[in-house]
């Protein structure tokens, strides 16, 4: 469906984007998670074609996208695309999202019918009268989505839908997509620096940190095998032990901390830099040292405890800092106190390793 | 003191009594202003977005001799649009000398940078959201440019009215290319002139009354519509069937 080749974009000596390299299938929603200022409006804004990038291609269902202002015209008839932050027109919520069916010189029963059906869908039946400059950030942000999913694009961009609402509306935008995903047969390419909610709306993700794509997979494979230290930073894991590989037996390595040893799976090579990482929730916490399969086991000091919701975030000081996330029923079962000195384990498989 | 009540006593009588005199006068006034304000903004709005949405060198240069020339003095437009079109001008072929059409054509020249520069000022108003909004839901060039410009349509309107006020209100132009003759080019400002030089007191206040009513009721007429057009954006697709 799309496809990019080696996209760079500049502006002045700023490089926003480097060497992008990407393919969406039809029908798949592609996620791009990154922190803020990664690139991922400005690639957004490419796709669209709302600018020309400084070098590289983009190939919209096979066919290479040129100059030429009749074609990107022809194609951009085929896509859609809502901003962050989207703009309304000065006009009811009716004419906002009448307009792409409008400039397609659609009219009449169809087009009133299609834009009726579009309000439902987004639930703002009865608001079509409405001055679109009216609402709230969450409805505008329906109109927008009504007004981009009405003219049924083949492929729909989303930058950051959801980064300006509160909680409620961002569940309702997230639910929206989720269904308007399941009714058609769009292909969605959407942005978000909210990585669970790349996780929860993906099918395929990309990191995008610094202007470049830095791994494309699976949202499980993205969260529990982040191939770099910045991508394991930003999709939180918060357990990144630095160390060397002190030894290597089929595959069963030996990682060297300062102090500590901690076994995993890995390929590389004794004597590589290496960071072993831990997802918190990998983690259990015993009062005694128990004879389970894990083969890392460290015993340290509680130094924080923080409860959010049905969670438990505990801090132990092992030598080394290690973070557990328990539920918070298990954490007042233990009876778990700032100072006490417990058993953190996890399993070698519970390990990922990266190069340091 | 005295003069003054009843130059205004006689005015009002004038008025209301319909003297033909002032009601000629009137209507070609109307007619010619309004149509040097119809033919301006047909090209002067479209010239407006030209400069708005093109980038070239010298833009800023532009537009700032565009508004320079908002206060371009009538009587420095009549001199020109006179060497133009007098009989030893390059025009002149025509014979369009003092002729309304002569004066329509002076007026549009006079609105000219009034209308061009307040559509670029109303056009500015305007978030560049709103254009790529339009494009990224498929819109043509132009039907981009239209977006904006309906974003933009009260502004817009005002520079017209504007450009409306200048030509109604005018003088020096209408004289020196119109000629003031009565009954073909005599307009009220120009009307207004003459009658006051010949002591006709009450009949220039008339004339005046009515050139400050006519101002009144386009303001109030436009007002009205930019309201109508307010209340209809909000009304128009309530759930009537």
């Amino acid at each position: 469906m799309l496809k990019v080749e080696r996209l760079h974009h500049s502006y002045g000596k700023a490089e926003i984007l480097k060497n992008i390299d990407l393919g969406v299938e039809r029908g798949e929603v592609f996620v791009t998670i990154g922190p803020t200022g990664s690139g991922k409006t400005t690639l957004l804004r490419l796709l669209g074609l709302l600018e020309r990038p400084t070098s590289g291609h983009i190939y919209f269902d096979g066919h290479l996208v040129n100059n030429s202002e009749r074609q990107r015209l022809e194609i951009r008839r085929r896509l859609a695309m809502v901003s962050q932050k989207p703009a309304v027109f000065n006009a009811s919520v009716f004419d906002n999202v009448a307009y792409g069916l409008k400039i397609r010189k659609e009219n009449g029963a169809s087009l009133r019918h299609k834009v009726m059906n579009a309000l439902e869908t987004v639930g703002l039946s009865g608001y079509e009268g409405r001055d679109a400059r009216t609402l709230s950030g969450g409805e505008t942000q329906r109109v927008a989505l009504a007004r981009a999913m009405v003219i049924e694009p083949e492929l729909l961009l989303l930058d950051e839908p959801t980064a300006n609402l509160d909680p409620v509306s961002t569940s309702h935008i997230e639910k929206l997509v989720t269904e308007i995903i399941k009714k058609s047969d769009m292909t969605v390419l959407m942005s978000t620096h909210d990585m669970f909610q790349g996780q929860r709306l993906a099918h395929r993700m990309g990191v995008l940190i610094g202007g470049e794509i830095l791994q494309t997979g699976d949202p499980r494979e993205i969260f529990s095998l982040p191939q770099s230290r910045k991508i394991a930073e930003f999709v939180g894991v918060e357990n990144m032990l630095g160390g060397v590989i002190a030894s290597n037996t089929e595959g069963i390595v030996d990682i060297k901390l300062d102090g500590a040893v901690v076994e995993a799976i890995s390929n590389l090579r004794v004597g590589e830099q290496v960071y072993a990482c831990v997802r918190p929730e990998e983690i259990t916490l015993a009062r005694t040292k128990e004879s389970t399969s894990a083969r890392n086991t460290f015993n340290g000091e509680i130094t924080r405890i923080v409860l959010f919701g049905p969670l438990a975030r505990v801090e132990l000081d092992c030598g080394f800092l290690l973070v557990a996330l328990i539920t918070k029923r298990s954490a007042e079962e233990m009876n778990l106190q700032i100072g006490n000195r417990i058993y953190a384990s996890f399993k070698a498989t519970g390990v990922h390793v990266i190069k340091g | 003191m005295h003069a003054i009540a009843d130059a205004f006593v006689l005015a009002v009588k004038m008025i209301f009594t319909g003297n033909p005199e002032v009601y000629s006068i009137t209507a070609r006034t109307l007619e010619i202003s309004i149509s040097s304000t119809v033919i301006g903004a047909l090209l002067f709005v479209p010239l407006g977005c030209l400069i708005y949405f093109n980038n070239f060198r010298g833009k800023r240069l532009l537009i700032c001799i565009i508004q320079t020339c908002y206060s371009l003095p009538t009587v420095f437009v009549g001199l020109l649009v006179f060497l133009v079109f007098s009989r030893a001008g390059p025009l002149g072929i025509f014979g369009i000398m003092f002729t309304p059409q002569v004066m329509v054509i002076g007026q549009v020249v006079l609105i000219g940078p009034i209308v061009t520069g307040l559509t670029i000022s109303a056009l500015s108003g305007v978030s560049p959201a709103i254009r790529e909004t339009a494009i990224s839901l498929g819109a043509s060039r132009l039907q981009s440019v239209w977006a904006v410009l309906k974003e933009a349509r009260f502004a817009v309107l005002t520079a017209i009215m504007v450009g409306f006020g200048r030509a109604i209100s005018e003088v020096g132009l209408a004289l020196m290319v119109g000629g003031n003759i009565r009954g073909y080019t005599r307009v009220l400002t120009t009307a207004i002139s003459l009658e006051t030089g010949k002591g006709e007191v009450a009949l220039s206040l008339a004339l005046g009354f009515i050139l400050v009513a006519l101002a009144l009721i386009v303001t109030v007429l436009a007002n009205r519509f930019l309201k109508v057009k307010e209340a209809d954006v909000a009304q128009s697709r309530a759930p009537t069937s």
